[in-house]
């Protein structure tokens, strides 16, 4: 989201130790978080959180709450990721999507003190006939394509973008905001959010 | 069952953003249970979220941060399937909905409004209002537009109106430039969730003069 790529930020000792961890052959996450729901092996999480709590804490973060509060839910997220791994299929969903929605749903919950509706985290397993979304061989990459997708938006999509993410404000709320229509919020999002599947897909068409 | 109207594309990303008010988010969530189609779409979009968060600037967690969590890695915990009630098979009340109105919409407190009209409003956060409507055949709701959003779900029978005809498992998905007027044309009561982000306008001066004391 920012210009600066992840690697410039000042990292904590957690995370200077996941960039030297990552010296390793590439990771594949996804298969990583596949194996903890069946070897439960503390190592392989403590890596996975190495990686993935400060991601968490800076999502949180950005949605504004205070630093506290992120270390507390993060704490909380990194133990729903230890109790639910076996709720998670590695072809639905590469391990940060499904961290995410995780990630997403505490923040919502400890907000509003009102639960987030979900439509079937927990049952992810129920409709294994349905093909998977994506192709996910690639994560990394993917995770970079949509990166610069971001980026490369036209400045008023990027804001409505970032106004949904990462402040949770709804259609109306954004077009109060910014004082334009609620039709040109929505469409905004749509040209955005066409862009942004591109990207995942693979697709370039520039 | 057959579903020929889809949540809006932006509607189903500020879904996944975290972004939509309790009441809408409630109504999607819904749909979502029923349609295979916006489950898809709808994953598609997550893993935007999850490309965010692997290109998040990352905030420092500490080593005694890690030391907790592992402490309670062996604590017992009731699982979370246990807490929540079983999925009734079956059901024409879609799981995120059940754990608001129970197994059963004939069971609920429906108040009326006027003669083949009646409601039942849940619980929800924000100046919006997210209730049931149900319907009897053959009678119409007040014309009314919106400020902000509608979000319609069919839960029973069918109607049709302006945009088009609706009946079970079907998403209505309205923006403030439509009024419209939903007339129910299934042979038996037609149910529907409703989530809208403020009080509607009633278009009528029936509407305008009911609407104080119904509470629409």
């Amino acid at each position: 989201m920012q210009d600066q790529p992840p690697g410039d930020e000042a990292l904590s000792v957690v995370a200077l130790r996941a960039e030297k961890a990552s010296e390793a052959p590439v990771k594949d996450w996804s298969a990583m978080l596949a194996e903890l729901a069946i070897s439960r092996d503390r190592q392989l999480f403590i890596r996975l959180f190495r990686h993935f709590s400060p991601r968490i804490k800076g999502y949180i973060m950005k949605l504004g709450l205070t630093e506290a509060t992120a270390e507390e839910l993060t704490q909380e997220a990194m133990l729903s990721v230890w109790r639910k791994t076996h709720l998670y299929d590695p072809g639905k969903a590469a391990a940060s999507t499904w961290i995410y929605t995780l990630a997403r749903n505490l923040s919502i919950d400890w907000m509003r003190k009102q639960k987030y509706p979900e439509y079937d985290l927990d049952s992810w397993h129920e409709e294994a006939g349905e093909p998977p979304v994506l192709e996910l061989a690639e994560q990394a990459v993917m995770s970079d394509q949509v990166a610069m997708a971001i980026r490369q938006l036209p400045d008023n999509q990027a804001q409505v973008i970032i106004m949904s993410f990462y402040e949770g404000r709804s259609h109306s709320e954004i077009a109060d905001r910014l004082s334009i229509p609620l039709g040109s919020v929505k469409s905004r999002i749509r040209l955005a959010s066409e862009k942004l599947k591109q990207a995942l897909r693979g697709n370039h068409d520039h | 069952m057959t579903i020929n109207h889809h949540l809006d594309e932006a509607t189903l990303f500020s879904y996944v953003a975290g972004a939509l008010g309790q009441g809408p988010a409630l109504v999607v969530a819904s749909h979502l249970a029923m349609c295979n189609l916006c489950r898809q779409r709808c994953r598609e979009l997550e893993a935007i979220g999850g490309a965010l968060l692997e290109n998040i600037a990352l905030a420092a967690v500490s080593d005694s941060t890690l030391a907790s969590v592992l402490d309670r890695l062996d604590q017992d915990v009731i699982p979370e399937a246990a807490a929540r009630p079983a999925p009734v098979a079956n059901s024409e009340i879609p799981a995120p909905l059940a754990s608001y109105v129970g197994d059963s919409l004939e069971d609920l407190s429906w108040k009326k409004l006027v003669p083949g009209v009646w409601v039942h409003d849940l619980p929800s956060q924000g100046k919006g209002i997210t209730r049931l409507l149900r319907v009897a055949p053959g009678k119409a709701a007040l014309p009314h537009s919106h400020r902000g959003s509608e979000l319609t779900l069919l839960l029973r029978g069918s109607y049709s109106d302006e945009v088009g005809r609706f009946s079970t498992g079907d998403v209505a998905d309205l923006d403030d430039q439509i009024t419209h007027q939903p007339l129910v044309d299934s042979d038996h009561d037609c149910i529907c969730l409703i989530a809208t982000e403020y009080p509607l306008r009633y278009t009528t001066l029936f509407g305008k003069i009911t609407q104080p004391l119904f509470g629409f």
